[in-house]
């Protein structure tokens, strides 16, 4: 790469003051996010071991609840969120490129995945708060083990409404840097805000990978056998 | 006013044990302590700093490294040997204790002993017996502390947790509760009265005559309507519940539990959480219906349909109502 | 703030303080140290905050009946004083002070990897601060430090929420700054700057790092959990639903037993640098103290249901828990005696910082040694939710890391502030506190195993005169503790200028002006040297 020049002397506009060369900001920025990331994976973490004690020791009323989710909703966002995931990674390889209208007609597909994941959600939610199934607030169970259902339900609330508002941010971060490609700020020497902000939706996506299955997915066949 | 006692009565066997440990520790931790103090002093004097004195470079060793890491490990792995049996003990209640039912709500202590006594916060037990705590909350996280005894033991909601000890001192010591558990937190207090036998049982015998807490259990056992399904023969829509305790019970999903306080609890509270192998989930929950104090009398009336084990005292044995089971399921 | 007015004569070199001048440079600034002395600031109100709440508890136990406050009262301040001190004071005290000033300069860097990142940690600080201050002002909350469950999602009306929120955000605030040190330790090093001659206060800021960004967000997202439990109803610790109290408790302390190593590591940072230059020696042992800090920090993950020996948990588990929280005393243990060892032959002055590192020395490990009495099984069962446990862990907390942090600021002054403080104030600053540490402390060990329990706004009568002893202790503390406040104000304007290596201490922070330019170094440092290369630094006379 062309500026690799010392530091001190004239430096592209996007090398920040402090550091020596664009590699240097560039690993720097990634490895940021990858701790990020960490700390993102014991936030979930906590939410996701209390999920598994309770579906052990409750097992009958965890299949109940989860017999309540629709699993079409579910694997139809699961595809939405993948195809998120390849829009984004093909916005950051046009940024690589340096492809700036590649860049921007990507995160804007992305964005609108993104937007669908959430409406579908929307949709779910409504679904469950019609059925009276938010603990607390709206609950009411006709069939046994009502508290325990109930215990369900909160995990479901905390993890997906965690999750769907890890989503917000992450359209919100989309967008903001879809304007700042839009405005040619992004080229194959510096890209690092797509770089890292995709790193940051493809661990969403990932999250939403563990959810879908516990979730939707683990007592599935209880509907039909 | 000026009272400075420095160390708690010992009034039970634990508390000698406990009490070793400690004094263990501290001649341990002191010597090492002072060990390194004296070590900081004398340098700090010896190697001060004042002219024509100069510091000696000394990279490090790893032999004193080793010895440093390996000789307290030793030492580290001595002291929680030495803890953890007297933990094991202190959890592992022996055979045969007499029981006292425990309910700790915002803020006091109810309790109930199996012969039919109710005290709050106050309670009256023996010398020289083995005295088993069965305690539960009615509301947030409580602990029994009994420091003349150093035993505590957190009371939680929802399930039995299990103390025990064995008072060797007439006397009256303090009960605390440990855990903070909010405004009234430090008035939970009450009193352990210790008694000579002989005192004890003129106690028990003066007290109100209201029947054993098995008694009152198989009261309550009919006017809910449990013995409509639990019967006392094979022909009952839940299982007989004779010989039940302490027994391992298989469940409908393959799992194998014994049958102790907290499965017969659960039992009632959330019958669906474990059912049991060959029968419906059909058993409607009590939670809301049963206070803790009647859950107890409860599960003391089914624990009394069990023949006594060996040498167990307290809880009487109640015959069921019809006679005597053909088969134990 | 007008501390750079205060602190530059106006012939001096440019540097990081009067570079610019007015409120915006250091609202808006990214410069590492400014931002540390902005930490410096707030923590210092949190902690007199903080201060002032263990007074009225001192005050209140000063007679055995609760008369001087009301119940809801005492749990309010015993409840607050521990947030306070510890998510407000404690926790960012060293790294968001010390290490944020120091880290960059240290390794040979500019700044921090992620300067605006740094920024917005202390905004966050903020934040989660006037939360604090929010909750304390307008009624206080009451559940303990802890925050257990059921009561406090079910039970109480105060202001859970707001204190949750509260710590939540100064959550963010410390995984931001531990991820900021990480990278910056990665990715930001001088050239020469090996991971082999990094001084022994940066590898215990990575080391906390690392505790701080695994394990904050379990903090985090376990207050969510009480604050939707709170909010919407829901019912993830619900007795009622078949939730497990236990299982708040896990999760509470998986953060907050690593959070304890938060709290001291630093501090074990600082008493490395302050040891080895008034001994004028290398430290004793380099690799096994850099490798003893990676290990409290990975085996403190392993520790933390040890607060629960008598909450029913399994006979199984406490023993395993109990077994390791022995393993990880065994790194600890390795601290002390290379620090002892290090003094070995050395040339020992007796300067401010040196006393605090005594101090330090001394009380850690007694506060570290009655750590190893809880962790035995069959002790703890008498002690825990005593004050024996309330005297461990102030002995380590105040008595080893507010040394800690006192002697670590003492001895960097000149470079912050550029002036040198007065000694014999500093002298007998450090005595008094170790004076009045002592008397509030130690009757606590007493009372603990008598049975005195913790959190008890009223207690019975033969407790009364230890608790005396402790209460006026804690009076000497806070004049102990003010000292300070007054003479080091004092010394930004009236102090001796101080010149770029005031203690003759090895180390690159000691070989750029003081106070430091913006940018740390006019040209960016190679290294050469080892750390702590007090064999090649010649000696000469103290300045008092
Ligand atoms: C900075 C804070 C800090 C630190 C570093 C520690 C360090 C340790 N702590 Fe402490 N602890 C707390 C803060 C801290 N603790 C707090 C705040 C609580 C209460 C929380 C609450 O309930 O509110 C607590 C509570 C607490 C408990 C629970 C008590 C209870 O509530 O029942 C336990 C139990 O195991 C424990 C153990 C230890 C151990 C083994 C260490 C070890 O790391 C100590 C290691 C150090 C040494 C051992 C000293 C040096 C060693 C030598 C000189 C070796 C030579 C010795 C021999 C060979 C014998 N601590
Ligand atoms: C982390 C750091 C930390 C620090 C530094 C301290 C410092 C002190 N603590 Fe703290 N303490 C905790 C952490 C800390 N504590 C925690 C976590 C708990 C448990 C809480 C809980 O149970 O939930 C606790 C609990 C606790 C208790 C037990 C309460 C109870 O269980 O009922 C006591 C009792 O003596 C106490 C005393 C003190 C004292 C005397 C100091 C002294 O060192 C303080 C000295 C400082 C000052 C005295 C300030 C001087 C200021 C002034 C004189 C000015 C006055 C102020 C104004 C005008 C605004 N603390
Ligand atoms: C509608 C019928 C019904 C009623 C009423 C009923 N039970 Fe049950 N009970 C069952 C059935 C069926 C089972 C076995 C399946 C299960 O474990 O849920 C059972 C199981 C139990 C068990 C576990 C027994 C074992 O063998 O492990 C206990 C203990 C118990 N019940 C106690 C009670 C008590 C006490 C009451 C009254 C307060 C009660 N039951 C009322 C039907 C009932
Ligand atoms: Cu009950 Cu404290
Ligand atoms: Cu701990």
């Amino acid at each position: 790469m062309s500026d690799r020049a010392p530091a001190i002397a004239t430096h592209s506009p996007e090398l920040e003051h402090h550091f020596s060369s664009l590699e240097q900001q560039l690993e720097a920025s990634v490895m940021g996010m990858w701790v990020f990331l960490i700390t993102e994976i014991m936030f979930f973490g906590g939410m996701f071991c209390g999920y598994m004690v309770y579906r052990y020791q409750y097992y009958s009323a965890w299949v109940a609840g989860s017999q309540k989710m629709d699993f079409r909703w579910g694997t139809l966002n699961t595809i939405v969120l993948l195809c998120s995931s390849l829009t984004m990674a093909l916005a950051v390889r046009s940024a690589q490129l340096g492809r700036r209208k590649a860049i921007v007609i990507f995160l804007l597909i992305t964005i609108l995945f993104g937007l669908g994941f959430l409406g579908i959600k929307g949709i779910e939610y409504h679904g469950h708060w019609a059925e009276h199934q938010f603990p607390g607030l709206n609950w009411a169970w006709p069939e046994a083990n009502s508290h325990l259902v109930a215990l369900f339900f909160s995990f479901y609330w905390a993890m997906t409404g965690f999750h769907a508002l890890h989503m917000v941010i992450g359209v919100g971060l989309v967008s903001w840097i879809a304007y700042q490609a839009w405005k040619g700020r992004y080229h194959s020497a510096y890209y690092t805000p797509v770089e890292v902000v995709g790193l940051y939706w493809h661990f969403v996506d990932i999250i939403w990978i563990y959810l879908y299955p516990l979730l939707y997915l683990i007592s599935h066949k209880h509907i039909s056998g | 006013m000026f009272d400075l006692p420095l160390w708690p009565p010992r009034a039970s066997t634990t508390a000698g044990s406990v009490d070793a440990l400690f004094i263990f520790l501290l001649t341990l931790c002191g010597f090492m302590a002072l060990a390194i103090f004296t070590m900081i002093i004398v340098f700090a004097i010896r190697y001060r700093r004042r002219p024509g004195h100069q510091a000696e470079q000394i990279e490090g060793s790893n032999a004193l490294e080793f010895t440093w890491t390996f000789i307290p490990l030793g030492i580290f792995l001595c002291i929680f040997v030495w803890g953890a049996y007297i933990y094991f003990q202190e959890r592992t209640p022996p055979r045969g204790a007499a029981e006292v039912y425990t309910v700790a709500k915002q803020w006091m202590w109810k309790f109930q002993h199996v012969e039919g006594h109710r005290e709050i916060n106050e309670l009256h037990v023996p010398v020289g017996r083995d005295v088993r705590m069965i305690m539960t909350s009615q509301d947030v996280i409580h602990s029994f502390y009994v420091p003349a005894f150093r035993i505590k033991q957190d009371v939680l909601p929802g399930r039995y947790t299990v103390a025990w000890f064995h008072a060797t001192k007439a006397g009256t010591y303090h009960l605390f509760c440990a855990e903070y558990c909010g405004t009234m937190h430090s008035g939970m207090i009450g009193d352990v009265v210790v008694m000579e036998p002989a005192q004890y049982e003129a106690w028990l015998s003066g007290g109100a005559a209201l029947g054993s807490l098995a008694n009152t259990g198989q009261g309550i056992f009919q006017s809910l309507g449990c013995s409509t399904c639990h019967r006392f023969d094979t022909q009952g829509r839940g299982p007989n519940l004779v010989g039940v305790f302490g027994r391992p019970v298989l469940l409908e999903d393959g799992r194998t539990v014994i049958a102790d306080e907290n499965y017969i609890r659960e039992s009632i509270l959330i019958p669906a959480a474990k059912v049991v192998s060959g029968f419906k989930p059909i058993m409607p929950t009590f939670q809301g219906i049963v206070s803790e104090e009647q859950l107890n009398a409860l599960v003391a009336y089914v624990k009394s349909l069990n023949p006594p084990p060996a040498g167990a005292a307290g809880t009487p044995n109640l015959k069921p109502p019809t006679s005597q089971p053909e088969t134990n399921r | 703030m007008s501390m750079a007015t205060l602190t530059a004569p106006s012939a001096e070199r440019e540097n990081y303080l009067n570079q610019e001048y007015g409120i915006r440079s250091w609202l808006l600034t990214t410069d590492h140290k400014r931002i540390a002395l902005l930490y410096l600031l707030s923590i210092t109100f949190f902690f007199f905050i903080g201060g002032f709440f263990a007074l009225l508890i001192r005050l209140e136990l000063l007679t055995p009946a609760g008369d001087l406050l009301q119940a809801d009262t005492y749990n309010k301040m015993f409840t607050m004083h521990g947030q306070v001190m510890v998510f407000f004071f404690l926790i960012p005290a060293v790294p968001a002070v010390l290490g944020n000033f120091l880290i960059p300069i240290m390794i040979g860097a500019k700044d921090l990897a992620f300067p605006r990142i740094n920024l917005l940690s202390w905004y966050l600080f903020i934040i989660g601060g006037l939360f604090m201050l929010y909750t304390i002002l307008t009624g206080g909350v009451d559940t303990g430090w802890t925050f257990y469950t059921p009561l406090s999602t079910q039970f109480l009306d105060t202001h859970v929420v707001a204190a949750a929120l509260a710590i939540f955000i100064a959550g963010f605030s410390s995984i931001l700054t531990g991820l900021n040190f990480i990278v910056t330790v990665h990715r930001m090093r001088a050239p020469g700057m090996t991971w082999s001659r990094l001084p022994l206060f940066v590898w215990s800021n990575y080391a906390t790092s690392i505790i701080q960004v695994l394990g904050t967000p379990v903090l985090a997202i376990t207050l969510m959990l009480v604050a939707l439990e709170r909010i919407f109803k829901l019912g993830i610790f619900n007795p009622q639903m078949g939730g497990d109290p236990l299982l708040f408790q896990h999760l509470f302390w998986f953060y907050s037993h690593p959070a304890v190593y938060i709290m001291i590591l630093p501090g074990m940072g600082v008493v490395s640098e302050v040891v080895t230059c008034f001994s004028r020696k290398r430290i004793f042992g380099y690799k096994f103290m850099a490798l003893a800090v990676i290990a409290i920090a990975v085996l403190g993950f392993l520790v933390w249901a040890h607060h629960m020996f008598a909450a029913g948990i399994s006979l199984y588990a406490a023993m395993i828990f109990s077994l390791l929280s022995y393993f990880v005393a065994v790194p600890s243990a390795i601290k002390v005696f290379n620090w002892t060892t290090t003094m070995y032959k050395g040339s020992i002055s007796y300067m401010t910082p040196m006393l605090y590192a005594f101090g330090f020395i001394g009380l850690f490990t007694m506060g570290g040694l009655t750590g190893l009495f809880v962790a035995a099984l069959g002790i703890d069962v008498h002690v825990t939710d005593t004050y024996f446990v309330v005297a461990h862990f102030h002995y380590i907390m105040v008595g080893g890391m507010v040394m800690a942090y006192l002697g670590g600021i003492h001895f960097w002054w000149p470079k912050i502030s550029g002036r040198m403080y007065p000694e014999a104030w500093g002298k007998l600053a450090a005595l008094i506190i170790f004076i009045g540490f002592n008397l509030t402390f130690f009757p606590q060990f007493v009372l603990g195993y008598l049975g005195m329990p913790r959190r008890y706004w009223q207690y019975s009568p033969e407790f009364q005169v230890l608790n005396v002893l402790s209460t006026a202790g804690a009076t000497i503390l806070a004049v102990g503790y003010l000292l300070p406040m007054v003479y080091l104000l004092w010394s930004m304007r009236y102090g001796k200028v101080a010149n770029e290596n005031p203690w003759n201490a090895a180390g690159l922070e000691w070989m750029t002006a003081s106070p430091p330019p913006t940018f740390n170094f006019d040209q960016t440092p190679t290294v050469t040297w080892e750390a702590y290369n007090y064999d090649e630094l010649k000696e000469v006379p103290v300045e008092r």
